[in-house]
């Protein structure tokens, strides 16, 4: 199994030699959007008007993390489940999205967007949101503070460890993981 | 009658929302690192070494171990004997407000189901009320993640479909939700009663200790089996292949009536949060 360094932007040639199954740890600035955000991004697209960062050869992370203590950078940021953002994903991807990081399985329509254009599904551990957050030095709200939570945020991220789920050729590590698993039983 | 001040109630239920949110219960810690010494696929020892880091961070840190920190579903049992006074659901809610703002938990509940606007506080909780008998008030306060609670079932079976198929939707119910939950997970099942009772049932048999087993001999068993055949599906810690799908299956029972056998599925991640005080 690969372990791969990722250095944000992350390209769409850097997305092509990733592999479902691959551990890698990624640098540099990525952004959160959960459910009500990606509704709201989604109804700009929709309107033909500028998003409130750049989603080209960026990442963004399925989370909505505790509020930061005094002192730190963010409280625990561990991954949500994806799917509920299957109806947004493609269009994302189509702006020019290349990674996502979240947990949980994908719908098709999202893997075939991932494939035309060229994008990764990533995904960090679930529940391992104090764990996540060492490697999350920076933190500010970009947009839609009213959303508290939900509010998409930068971060900086150093050596954020997440896993290839779903890699741009559709390998699903889902499938790939637990039956190889199953078949080591044989 | 007893008096008690709804006062100590609000800080009672403050503190366990911060402390079941940062620690882990202890017999949840023991199964993860006993499901860790079976475990022999490789990707997922790695997993559950990551889940054994994350809690012991949390412990160090006092700080949330998921980000979910939950809706707060809070389980009251009132003893006959004993007077409150003051308010209890606000008594309840208050607590819930101080424990998320103060103890900078996420807040995670929306006003309502379809306008989506966030109450700030994490209010309001979801409360239980028993009456037992006696002078005290037991107090159980289990933070509740979404990830996991959006993959619970709900089926109405026939008397017909008997034991196998109370064993069939539980597995099929685990199967569809696959790594979606934060496996490995905690299966409650609540079996007979009405509609609404089974559903209860389940997420009352999440309360339990995963040490515990059913009274009944007949369900100890029951709960042994399921959790083996679940742990012969394969999905793994993550979902990503090995043994350690389920940690524990809780089963709770009920009778109910001559045409029912309702099922409920209530599926809980590794990080099964609940702490009780008794007042």
């Amino acid at each position: 199994m690969a372990q791969v360094k990722i250095t944000t932007p992350l390209t769409r040639e850097a997305v092509r030699n990733l592999k479902a199954g691959d551990s890698c740890l990624i640098s540099g600035v990525i952004y959160t959007a959960r459910d009500a955000a990606h509704k709201r991004l989604c109804e700009l697209v929709a309107q033909g008007k500028e998003l409130p960062m750049d989603v080209k050869d960026a990442i963004i992370y399925f989370v909505g993390p505790t509020p930061a203590k005094p002192g730190q950078a963010i409280g625990s940021a561990g991954p949500t489940t994806s799917y509920r953002m299957d109806a947004y994903s493609p269009i994302m991807i189509g702006q020019g999205l290349t990674g996502m990081i979240g947990k949980g399985k994908r719908g098709p329509e999202v893997v075939a967007a991932m494939k035309e254009h060229g994008a990764v599904y990533f995904g960090a551990i679930g529940g391992c949101g104090a764990l996540l957050s060492k490697c999350i030095k920076k933190a500010e709200i970009v947009a839609y503070e009213d959303l508290g939570a939900e509010a998409i945020r930068r971060l900086e991220v150093e050596d954020f460890p997440v896993i290839v789920i779903i890699d741009a050729e559709g390998n699903n590590l889902y499938e790939s993981g637990r039956a190889a698993y199953l078949e080591s039983l044989k | 009658m007893r008096e008690l001040d709804a006062k100590r109630i609000t800080q009672t239920v403050k503190q366990l929302c911060i402390d079941a949110n940062c620690y882990l219960p202890g017999d949840m810690k023991a199964r993860i690192e006993a499901c860790y010494a079976e475990e022999k696929w490789p990707q997922a020892r790695e997993i559950l070494e990551r889940i054994m880091e994350n809690y012991n961070i949390a412990d160090q840190k006092a700080q949330p171990i998921c980000q979910d920190t939950g809706v707060a579903c809070v389980f009251l049992k009132i003893g006959q004997e004993v007077h409150i006074n003051g308010d209890i659901n606000e008594a309840v809610n208050e607590g819930v407000r101080q424990g998320y703002t103060d103890g900078y938990l996420r807040k995670s509940v929306v006003r309502d189901p379809l306008d989506r606007v966030n109450t700030g506080d994490n209010t309001p909780a979801m409360i239980y009320y028993e009456l037992v008998p006696g002078d005290k008030v037991e107090i159980t306060v289990a933070p509740k993640g979404f990830g996991s609670e959006n993959m619970s079932a709900i089926k109405m079976l026939r008397p017909s479909d008997g034991l196998q198929g109370v064993k069939d939707f539980v597995k099929q119910t685990v199967e569809n939700a696959g790594p979606n939950p934060c496996p490995p997970i905690v299966v409650g099942v609540g079996i007979g009663g009405t509609f609404d009772k089974a559903a209860y049932l389940a997420k009352k048999a999440l309360m339990r200790s995963v040490d515990t087993p059913n009274p009944k001999p007949f369900y100890a068993n029951l709960e042994k089996e399921l959790l083996e055949e679940i742990n012969a599906l394969g999905i793994g810690p993550q979902g990503f292949g090995g043994k350690t799908t389920a940690l524990a299956v809780n089963i709770e029972e009920f009778p109910t009536h001559i045409a029912g056998l309702p099922v409920a599925v209530n599926i809980n991640c590794h990080v099964t949060r609940h702490k009780t005080e008794v007042l």
